[in-house]
């Protein structure tokens, strides 16, 4: 088991290398010359001159991407092209509003997707089944800027207006400080991914279901609750750990078109800007972090999973 | 002799009655089973027969008032202590399921929960049926619980999961959980299936003392007719659905009158080798695919005009012995069950044509083999008994070329072979042929059984193209199957039929050996038993040499000339068969004897004539 982490761990950081090679890469194929589009065609030579040097533009590609690496390494971001405040302090706060807002989405969508998918699990083919089904169907179907803009229309403009339609956050306070401006947001996260777990978590609960074990369970006298919650859930679990952990990543990478929907600060909002900035510095640290939040959640995954699975657990004992 | 439908209203002393019990499909109506009629008292053991598929499972489970997803009880009574099951509430069937009725699941590896430990999977039967107990008290009960079924009673063998015991150990637990809350009514479906006879024996007996001790009355499931005669008190014959015959064992033994009944005795193996054992051919009608009239008619010799009109009625011959048969009264004998002497097996010529020579295999680091020597003469039969673990597969995969970390020598005629099937020269993969014993996994489920053969027959016979396909006809007549077979799928076909296409594309190379590894033991006694004729009759015809790889002892007695036994890995004893049978010198050989169970051992060698 251990062996299997120490595999997994290792594949975690030979994946993040690589995808700091293509982020800086790409970042890199940015047409043009970077120091000038951040500082317009007024700019003074000199200026450019100086901005290139502070990029280290003027050495070879290899060198950069060794320097920038060993920034983020020990734990220096960079200068930020466009604002020259330090990348660590720009986006710490927009980091941890985006955290919050997938915080307070996986802890809501996560026992409602397990719930359901065991609802319809054991109403299989009956009509609550068939019409949730379809429901989950649609709403997975559905783009999440659309499931953002419905919500809007819904509960924050015409119809009812309970909760802001846009998630101003005053300058150096936090979203939760204001919690109101998290819940359109954190409602869109969660009707857009409470569909994919719920329907594996349905699919392999049905599976279970029909196992000789749980069939066991129940000529031994056991009641509905203990043969579902005690005897199917634990087995049929494992998918839905897998899904959530893809779904948790995505949340983390998809946030940004959701931020973008409500003017959200967190850093989706950030890399817009950026991008739109070439602030390089840090378009690469965002792009690289939300890799590093997908590598940790699946191995997050991966650790649940042993958790949850004796076998594996117990394997090489 | 007593006509009448069925017997009279329940007595209120037998634990379990059941009367004319239908289950139907809940999709078209289709019945699993109809008119089954069961009774046991306190203290006895019903022994209920039948080929899989026959429904014995379905009704095991209908005395707990259970039906699996898909099928719902439509007509009939169950009563257990005079309480109709179907009658009752669902807190009531919840009181009963565990707690008055328990089961002993047919494959414990499956029905024990992965995810929980023993202990708790013991303990919360207690809870659930002696809810008022304190929590000491459980535990005394289940360490109790586990010493009478002779486990470790420790707080790391409760601590474990399944996958962390043997299958014996499986079994085990599975009883201990059926009688922790001392039921009065015991389903066992099929508990021994799977297990070496060592721990059968010893499963059987467990069941059979904690049922004497606790008056248990118990319903056993099995297609194993010598473990049912050991056992049971009274015997029922399941046959597609229906039970044909009942009675008390020695009559449904020595005076057995449904022709069914008399086939299956026919087709269970004979340790002491005084008969041969005979196949039914054809297979029992799933649901839905039952003939109008009698459901054996298309399979019975005996069958008259009206068999083929309404399903026989039961009709009492003895006391308590029913029979469902038009002919049960007048059967014309199918000629003596115990025959006087075996089959004559064909002479061996004495040249070897297959032989090991001080074989070490190893898997990783664990050595599986130590210092093998065997040898196959022409057309001979040699067994290789021995339980699960011993190396018996490992032994058959070296000689095969598929397992190739091993010392020492295999030898097809003079010429050694190389360790890999790969590096073997094309003869030598020709002339040994390997049979699998699952044939669903070892043939391919995209090409049809003729595509199949047709691949083999050009693999070795290149030239063979033109004709091929009036060969793989031949190919499969050899085995007894039509032509039509070779247009259909390996799914379409019995699990009795895949393994003779697996034996007809093995001789398909014309090999001179074939290593035939367990390929009965997945199959149901009567197709058992014609795997066997056909492949004495292939001997016979084509002076083939059989390596015979399997669990069964009796199995072996009416088809091997000489027998080797395994276990640990070491061959312990080698011998002609008869003496190895009559005269074992190895203590392992006499302990394998002693707990393979017969059905003339069980009655007292009084034999049983039809
Ligand atoms: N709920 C159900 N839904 C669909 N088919 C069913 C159902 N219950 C039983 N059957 C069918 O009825 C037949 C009898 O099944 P059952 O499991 O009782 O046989 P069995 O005698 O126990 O066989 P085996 O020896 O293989 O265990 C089978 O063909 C099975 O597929
Ligand atoms: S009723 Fe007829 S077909 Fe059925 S078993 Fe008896 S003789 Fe054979
Ligand atoms: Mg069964």
């Amino acid at each position: 088991m251990s062996k299997f982490l120490i595999r997994r761990i290792i594949f975690g950081i030979l994946t993040l290398f690589l995808v700091s090679i293509v982020v800086f890469a790409a970042t890199q194929a940015l047409p043009g010359n970077a120091a000038r589009a951040i500082l317009g065609r007024s700019a003074t030579p000199e200026r450019v001159a100086a901005l290139t040097a502070q990029l280290h533009l003027n050495q070879s590609v290899a060198s950069q991407y060794g320097h920038w690496l060993g920034g983020v390494l020990s734990g220096n971001l960079g200068i930020s092209a466009a604002t020259q405040q330090s990348v660590a302090h720009l986006i710490a706060g927009r980091l941890a509003n985006s955290a919050f807002l997938v915080l307070v989405a996986a802890i809501v969508a996560l026992p409602l997707s397990i719930g359901l998918g065991v609802w319809m699990a054991v109403k299989r083919d009956r009509p609550a089944d068939h019409v949730l089904s379809m429901t989950t169907l649609v709403l997975a179907a559905l783009p999440e800027f659309v499931i953002g803009i419905v919500l809007v229309v819904l509960l924050a403009t015409n119809v009812a207006h309970v909760f802001p339609a846009v998630s101003l956050v005053p300058p150096g306070e936090h979203a939760w400080d204001e919690p109101s401006v998290v819940v359109l947001p954190a409602a869109t996260l969660v009707i857009a991914v409470t569909p994919y777990i719920s329907r594996i978590m349905r699919a392999s609960m049905v599976e279970v279901l029909e196992s000789d074990y749980v069939t066991m369970a129940r000529l031994k006298g056991l009641s509905n609750r203990v043969v579902i919650w005690r005897h199917a859930v634990p087995n049929a679990i494992v998918p839905a750990i897998q899904v959530s952990a893809l779904q948790l990543a995505y949340m983390a990478g998809g946030v940004v078109v959701i931020e973008f929907v409500f003017s959200y600060p967190g850093m989706g909002a950030q890399l817009v800007d950026s991008v739109a900035n070439r602030d390089v510095p840090v378009v690469q640290a965002l792009t690289i972090i939300i890799a590093a939040v997908y590598v940790i959640l699946n191995l997050l995954a991966d650790l649940a999973t042993i958790l949850v699975t004796p076998r594996l657990r117990t394997a090489g004992r | 002799m007593t006509t009448s439908t069925e017997p009279g209203p329940p007595a209120s002393t037998g634990a379990v009655q059941v009367r004319n019990l239908r289950i139907e499909l809940v999709r078209d109506g289709t019945d699993v089973v109809d008119g089954i009629v069961i009774d046991v008292v306190a203290g006895e053991v019903l022994g209920l027969v039948g080929e899989s598929g026959s429904g014995k499972t379905t009704v095991g489970m209908a005395l707990m008032g259970y039906t699996r997803p898909g099928g719902h009880v439509v007509g009939g009574d169950v009563l257990i202590d005079g309480h109709d099951v179907r009658k009752m509430a669902l807190g009531e069937l919840r009181r009963l399921r565990g707690g008055t009725v328990a089961y002993i699941p047919q494959d414990p590896g499956t029905a024990l929960n992965p995810a929980l430990r023993i202990g708790r999977q013991l303990s919360e039967m207690l809870e659930a049926h002696m809810g008022s107990t304190g929590e000491q008290e459980r535990d005394a009960r289940v360490r109790e619980a586990l010493e009478e079924v002779a486990l470790p009673a420790t707080d790391d063998f409760l601590k474990r999961y399944s996958h962390q015991l043997s299958g014996g150990q499986q079994q085990r637990v599975a009883i201990a959980m059926a009688f922790a809350c001392r039921p009065h009514v015991i389903v066992c479906d099929e508990p021994t299936t799977g297990l070496d006879v060592t721990t059968q024996a010893r499963v059987l007996q467990t069941i059979r003392e904690l049922c004497q001790d606790h008056q248990v009355a118990a319903l056993y499931v099995s297609h194993d007719l010598a473990v049912v005669a050991e056992l049971a008190d009274k015997v029922a014959v399941m046959y597609a659905g229906r039970i044909v015959e009942r009675g008390p064992r020695e009559v449904m033994f020595s005076q057995p009158r449904h022709p069914y009944t008399r086939r299956l005795l026919r087709a269970v193996p004979d340790l002491e080798g005084k008969r041969p054992i005979e196949g039914i051919p054809g297979h029992a009608p799933l649901p839905g695919h039952r003939p109008q009239g009698c459901f054996f008619e298309p399979r019975c010799l005996h069958a008259v005009a009206r068999c083929r009109e309404t399903f026989p009625e039961a009709v009492q011959y003895e006391p308590g012995h029913w029979v469902c048969c038009y002919r049960a009264d007048d059967t014309p004998k199918d000629g003596p069950v115990l025959a006087s002497g075996r089959g004559e097996a064909p002479a061996s010529s004495g040249e070897v044509v297959l032989s090991a020579e001080k074989l070490d295999a190893r898997y990783l680091r664990r050595q599986t083999l130590f210092d093998i020597n065997l040898a196959v003469a022409r057309n001979e039969c040699l067994a290789l008994v021995g339980e699960s673990g011993s190396g018996k597969t490992t032994l058959a995969r070296c000689i095969s070329g598929l397992h190739h970390t091993y010392t020492g020598t295999v030898k097809l005629g003079e010429a050694a072979l190389a360790q890999r099937a790969r590096q073997r020269s094309a003869e030598a993969r020709q002339r040994i042929q390997y049979i699998f014993q699952n044939p669903y996994a070892s043939l391919n489920p995209r090409r049809t059984i003729g595509q199949t053969i047709a691949r083999q027959l050009a693999l070795f016979d290149p030239g063979s193209g033109r004709d091929r396909g009036a060969r793989v006809e031949q190919c499969l007549e050899r085995v007894a199957l039509s032509a039509r077979a070779a247009d259909r799928y390996p799914d379409q076909l019995s699990g009795g039929e895949r393994q003779r296409v697996a034996i007809a594309r093995a001789l398909a190379a014309e090999p001179w050996v074939l290593v035939c590894d367990e390929i009965t033991s997945a199959l149901d006694v009567s197709v058992q038993a014609a795997i066997v004729e056909l492949l004495a009759e292939l001997r016979k015809q084509t002076g083939l040499s059989i390596l015979f790889i399997t669990h069964n002892l009796a199995l072996i007695r009416t088809i091997a000339d000489r027998v080797s036994v395994m276990t640990g890995g070491r061959i312990v004893e080698t011998g002609r068969i008869n003496e190895v049978f009559e005269a074992p010198k190895a203590d392992y050989t006499r302990q394998l004897l002693a707990n393979t169970p017969t059905i003339e051992a069980a009655l007292g060698h009084n034999g049983h004539g039809a």
